[in-house]
């Protein structure tokens, strides 16, 4: 039997995701990708893959795989979801091996709103585009197009040899920070009042639970334009932040279009967006603008720190063997142990 | 109105848009082009790929690979070189300088049921649905810009009498191939979606189709035609478009 992750459950919204879907967008192609680069990345180089390979994007409905048909190295990062193997709970981001058996599971935890699980191999699926990046609005890549569902079986392909054992991921940039969002003034900015610029600024926003993949949507105080809501479309840009006629600002995320018709205040930084991705509904947060020159900055030390890599530290010997005999690697052992 | 110089307007650190006018309009569309075509016949590092739309170019750059004055410098460099937007045989060509010329004839059913709106359009417009048919198969139509989903493509050009307001409530979703008209514009579906805008016909092409080579039919500045086929006709071109095929005619006229 072939190598692959079976979905025993499935909240809405996980899908697979690698880096995106470049290339396309003046066709009219959402670039998708993942919510939080710096997590699908954190998750791929525990298990020495490119930082943009595939992987699955869970979220706050949560996810439970079992491997079939041989052990699978997994490596998981993001927020800080409730992570355990067959009930033993796991650091939030570890790199571990699934054996099959063994239950690994996905639930909310106390903070973040998305998580990668990586695989020591490659998920067997057909390029869309170049991509294997889920759209599912317009029915393109990883499975069949659409989100998973539980008995969705992901074949693993170029398996690679499971981790020995259990390591927590040690990235300094998974970091979460209530720190405000820093943004750069938008290409029609100066289509708002300047009250509606300074309210911007001033707000605390809460994160609105219509929020997607698309677009977080923001309640505050509605933002108000000086010349009319409607532009002729032009380009969107990830964590473009467009404020539609009824002054809700809407911040673009990786399912964006590529060209849009409102007026955009303002746009997130780059180093930003991951932060402002694992924002939950109900939580609240505050803007501040910052220069371009300060926002390249802010990505090239992003990139530094991303490019120094991450540490993997070994549990507590103890704490592994717990692990390896939850996950049935000391097959007698643990069979002994069950009955 | 097309602005009497470009503006650079910056979209985060790793967009920069290059907004020539501020309507939907040839001229300020055929400048978007030139300069869309002027970049990708002469590429720098850094620059990850260009949307054009009715008015402007928006640039997605790395920005630790380009910054953004040596991406505008070169983009200024080629604008001078390329744009020649007094010169009225620049104008009137809707691709840019190193770009042929293309022309797709394009079939299309005006019969209902595959014409599912076009008395409820010829009734808003007060036009029979033959003239209406006519009118709309009459005119020559540029490909403005794909957006909302792939290949839904905005094509200009449409007749001013067959200009009519979308709906106030959304229609139900429209099929593959719907040939669509609304505001002063006219699109084919590419996914069936929800519009406010009116089915006046249906094509058997297929403007998006994943396992074809190319998978996108048009290219932005592309002319495009319909030209009136009957019902029979329409479902011998859909089997064969079915199969991969492109039913559509192109032709292209060399800039040289």
């Amino acid at each position: 039997m072939s190598v692959a992750l079976r979905i025993r459950s499935a909240g809405p919204g996980v899908t697979v995701q690698d880096a995106g879907r470049p290339g396309y967008l003046r066709y009219g192609v959402t670039p998708a990708g993942p919510m939080d680069a710096g997590a699908l990345a954190a998750a791929n180089l525990a298990l020495g893959s490119a930082a943009g390979a595939a992987a699955i994007e869970a979220s706050l409905g949560g996810l439970e795989l079992e491997a079939e048909g041989g052990v699978i190295g997994l490596a998981v990062a993001g927020g800080a979801f409730d992570l355990r193997l067959d009930g033993a709970p796991l650091p939030s981001a570890c790199r571990l091996a699934l054996a099959p058996g063994a239950v690994f599971s996905i639930r909310a935890g106390p903070s973040g709103a998305w998580c990668y699980v990586a695989v020591a191999g490659r998920l067997d699926l057909p390029l869309a585009l170049g991509s294997l990046a889920t759209h599912a609005r317009s029915g393109l890549g990883g499975l069949s197009g659409r989100g998973l569902a539980a008995g969705d079986r992901l074949a693993v392909a170029e398996l690679r040899e499971p981790p020995s054992c259990l390591s927590a991921i040690e990235a300094p940039w998974l970091a979460l920070s209530a720190a405000p969002i820093r943004v750069i003034p938008g290409p029609q900015h100066d289509r708002f009042t300047e009250a509606a610029l300074r309210a911007f600024v001033e707000t605390d926003w809460r994160l609105s639970p219509r929020s997607d993949r698309m677009a977080y949507r923001l309640e505050g105080p509605p933002l108000v334009h000086s010349a009319g809501h409607d532009i002729v479309s032009d380009g969107v840009a990830l964590g473009a932040i467009q404020v539609p006629g009824d002054g809700a600002p809407l911040v673009l995320m990786a399912d964006r279009q590529p060209t849009g018709g409102y007026p955009k205040i303002a746009n997130v930084i780059g180093a930003d967006i991951g932060l402002l991705a694992q924002k939950r509904p109900g939580e609240s947060f505050a803007f501040v603008s910052v220069s371009i020159e300060e926002a390249v900055a802010l990505r090239r030390a992003r990139a530094e720190t991303i490019a120094a890599g991450l540490s993997m530290r070994p549990l507590a010997p103890e704490l592994t063997a717990e692990f390896l005999l939850a996950a049935n690697l000391i097959g007698g052992v643990a069979d002994a142990t069950q009955e | 109105m097309l602005h009497p110089a470009p503006r650079w307007l910056d979209a985060g650190e790793a967009a920069l848009v290059v907004e020539f006018g501020d309507s939907v309009d040839p001229t300020i569309n055929a400048r978007v082009l030139a300069l869309d075509a002027a970049l990708r016949a002469a590429p720098i590092e850094g620059i990850v790929e260009m949307v054009p739309t009715y008015r402007s170019l928006m640039i997605h750059y790395e920005p630790l690979a380009l910054s953004r004055s040596a991406l505008m410098a070169h983009a200024q460099g080629l604008l001078r070189t390329s744009a020649a937007p007094g010169s009225p045989d620049r104008r009137s060509r809707s691709g840019g300088i190193d770009a042929p010329m293309r022309l797709w004839t394009v079939p299309c059913c005006y019969e209902p049921p595959l014409a599912e709106d076009i008395t409820a359009a010829g009734e808003v417009l007060s036009l029979s649905s033959e003239r209406l048919a006519e009118l709309h198969a009459g005119a020559l139509y540029r490909a403005y810009m794909y957006g909302f989903a792939p290949g839904w493509c905005y094509l200009g050009g449409l007749p001013a009498a067959l200009a009519l307001p979308r709906r106030a409530a959304p229609r139900g979703p429209t099929p593959w191939g719907a040939v669509l008209i609304g505001g002063g514009l006219s699109l084919i579906c590419a996914a069936p979606m929800p519009t406010g805008w009116y089915v006046i016909g249906r094509t058997p092409e297929r403007l998006f189709a994943l396992d074809r080579d190319p998978p996108f039919l048009f290219e932005a500045g592309d002319a495009i035609r319909f030209e009136p086929v009957g019902r029979a006709a329409f479902a011998r071109l859909e089997e064969r478009a079915g199969r991969g095929a492109i039913v559509s005619r192109l032709m292209t006229e060399s800039m040289a």
